[in-house]
């Protein structure tokens, strides 16, 4: 469960204080696939900072599984990303020259999970996003944009983290394949996982269960998705 | 991170960059490698000398004359040209001493030696038949002066084996030959085996010829230029180094020993100077080396911060999926570590070939030793931690939002 009281963040920047986020409240129910839409400057990656334990509110209050996430040190922060949080990006992040295991393993090594037990857990989560075995020891470097994503959302979900935290995971795809991405993590939700998608695109986020609109800093509006 | 991962990641991380790891691994492998060899040179330097202070036999002191001075006054005669050790002097301490075991006394100076068809300008030895215990010599040919040679006065001279070749040439058989020392003549009667000394004096480049005969013909005189005594055993020779100088005192009439007229040298004590001198020339080669190590360190530094550099959305990432700082501050440490290591394996094995090259190809005696070893493969590590320590700290406190859109 994710709960978000009145969260606000500024920024100093050569003396001037700048409010990018200005108060937002909203909660997130376990197993629930929401969106959060907004345009470039609506202040949706500063939120997906604070809701991803990247950074920590200037105010307010985060709430993640009764964890309050806002008052945590640096260290701590790295524990809740660590077991919490499964990130997916828009530029996919993935280590170039490590095989599609190595890279879907990765978050396992730092969690201290034992060899046998990653690659077992990391080839599980490679097969529920649908990619077919014959890549897993391909360098993720070999494969096709779609190809890639896929790979990206199994190294969120290894750890299985109580939230799956997608920010633009659409946005370096053609529209084919992200709508199968897209289809990728209705599947996974479908299996319970928790999943907020970021995105500008309406087609995108109607995707999900539910939208939260952000503009300015603030919600302006949540709407349940025709879908 | 466990170890095991932490290693795999550092190697997996190291060989996607194979060539410039290797430029960078380079720098450290010619300092290893030079302070390995440079110090190889030294340390050889001072065994060869120490072998060759001690291969003049065990356990010696040396006596010999030094200023005469009087009341305010300083008669300032060069060492071991002033006159002042007798034969007496010699005979007096092999018989009052009991922790003596041999003397012998020799009166030395260089002349003009001349055979048929030959000449050459070498030290001439006056000496007793103690010598060859004494100064652990052995004859290889004929026989060495004997008792009844210093008793008759006989002209006879036993040659080393590099005057055998000046006068005779290579390979020729001396014995029964006559040679002229300031143009009087001596029969060879033998020929010392070499000792391959170098140093101060060369044993194999020498004129021995009975101590009786080169006072009455070569100097004239009843003095000895030094006189060697070999002490029983090594912790007596202070002892006898104490009791050589009160009983000389006590014969020259001497009161105050500061204005003694001779002096005692323990061959430590020679061993020890000449050590200290190689020390420091040791210790001058290998800081020459250690510059060029130091080098090797900044360009591993410089590499790491390239890599954390370039590298900068990586660590956003792996800070983004859990990593803590010591998780990465840990990974970029141990790859500089890595670096230095390895560097410093083949620096010593580069060192050493170069070390053995330089003794096989006869530039200098050389000696590797496990100290140098052990050294240099600690100051390796020790730079891969100094000169890494700085770029993983850096990689470490990277904000991960900023590190992810790190273009």
């Amino acid at each position: 469960m994710i709960k978000l009281e009145n969260i606000t963040k500024d920024y100093s920047n050569a003396g001037e204080t700048v409010k990018v986020l200005k108060g937002i409240t909203f909660t997130i129910k376990d197993g629930e696939f929401v969106a959060i839409m907004g345009p470039s400057g609506s202040g949706k990656s500063t939120l997906m900072h604070v809701l991803g334990a990247l950074d920590t509110p200037t105010g307010g209050r985060y709430f993640l599984d009764e964890h309050d996430v806002s008052s945590y040190s640096q260290k701590d922060l790295a524990h809740i990303r660590k077991d919490k949080i499964g990130f997916v990006f828009q530029a996919f992040n993935l280590l170039p020259r490590a095989t599609v295991l190595r890279n879907v393993a990765l978050p396992l090594i730092y969690a201290r999970v034992p060899k046998e037990e990653r690659d077992k857990r990391a080839r599980e989560a490679l097969l529920s996003t649908g990619l077919s075995e014959d890549r897993f020891e391909h360098l993720s470097n070999q494969l096709s944009g779609g190809q890639m994503q896929r790979v990206a959302i199994a190294r969120a979900l290894v750890t299985n983290p109580s939230l799956i935290l997608a920010d633009e995971p659409t946005g370096n795809l053609d529209t084919q394949t992200g709508e199968l991405v897209l289809e990728t993590f209705k599947k996974l939700n479908a299996k319970g996982h928790t999943i907020i998608l970021i995105t500008h695109e309406r087609d995108v986020a109607e995707h999900a269960q539910r939208i939260i609109h952000i503009r300015d800093g603030l919600v302006v509006k949540e709407e349940v998705s025709k879908n | 991170m466990r170890i095991a991962d932490l290693l795999e990641e550092t190697y997996t991380a190291l060989s996607t960059n194979k060539a410039r790891s290797a430029l960078t691994i380079l720098g450290i492998v010619i300092g290893i490698a030079s302070v390995i060899a440079m110090t190889a040179i030294g340390q050889g330097a001072q065994a060869s000398i120490e072998s060759s202070i001690t291969s003049a036999g065990a356990n010696l002191l040396y006596v010999s004359p030094g200023q005469q001075r009087g009341v305010g006054v300083s008669v300032s005669a060069g060492r071991g040209s002033a006159q002042t050790l007798t034969q007496d002097d010699a005979t007096a301490i092999q018989s009052s001493i009991s922790l003596v075991k041999a003397v012998e006394p020799e009166v030395s100076r260089r002349y003009q030696i001349t055979v048929k068809g030959g000449n050459t300008n070498t030290n001439v030895i006056g000496t007793t038949d103690a010598y060859p215990d004494v100064r652990n010599t052995q004859v290889a040919e004929g026989v060495f002066i004997s008792s009844a040679d210093l008793q008759n006065y006989n002209r006879v001279a036993v040659l080393g084996p590099t005057t055998v070749t000046d006068l005779f040439g290579e390979g020729s058989d001396p014995l029964g030959q006559k040679i002229r020392i300031n143009n009087m003549e001596f029969t060879v009667v033998g020929v010392t085996a070499a000792k391959g000394g170098s140093g101060f004096q060369n044993p194999d480049d020498a004129v021995y010829v009975p101590l009786t005969t080169a006072q009455r013909y070569l100097s004239g005189d009843k003095y000895v230029s030094s006189i060697a005594v070999e002490a029983v055993d090594s912790e007596s020779m202070t002892t006898v180094q104490q009791q050589i100088t009160d009983l000389l005192l006590q014969r020259h009439n001497i009161s105050d020993p500061t204005l003694a007229d001779f002096s005692v040298i323990n061959q430590a004590d020679i061993v020890a100077t000449a050590s200290s001198v190689t020390g420091t020339f040791t210790i001058l080669l290998a800081s020459i080396a250690g510059i060029s190590l130091l080098v090797g360190g900044v360009g591993i530094m410089n590499m790491m911060l390239t890599n954390v550099t370039e590298r900068t959305r990586e660590i956003g990432l792996r800070k983004a999926i859990g990593a803590e700082e010591s998780d990465i501050s840990m990974q970029f440490l141990l790859e500089s570590v890595m670096l230095t290591f390895f560097g410093g394996a083949f620096g010593i094995i580069l060192g050493w070939i170069l070390a053995w090259g330089v003794q096989h190809f006869g530039f200098a005696s050389t000696k590797v030793t496990l100290e140098t070893v052990l050294l240099a493969f600690g100051v390796s590590a020790a730079i891969g931690i100094v000169f890494g320590y700085y770029p993983a700290r850096r990689a470490s406190k990277m904000n991960p939002i900023v590190a992810l859109r790190f273009e």
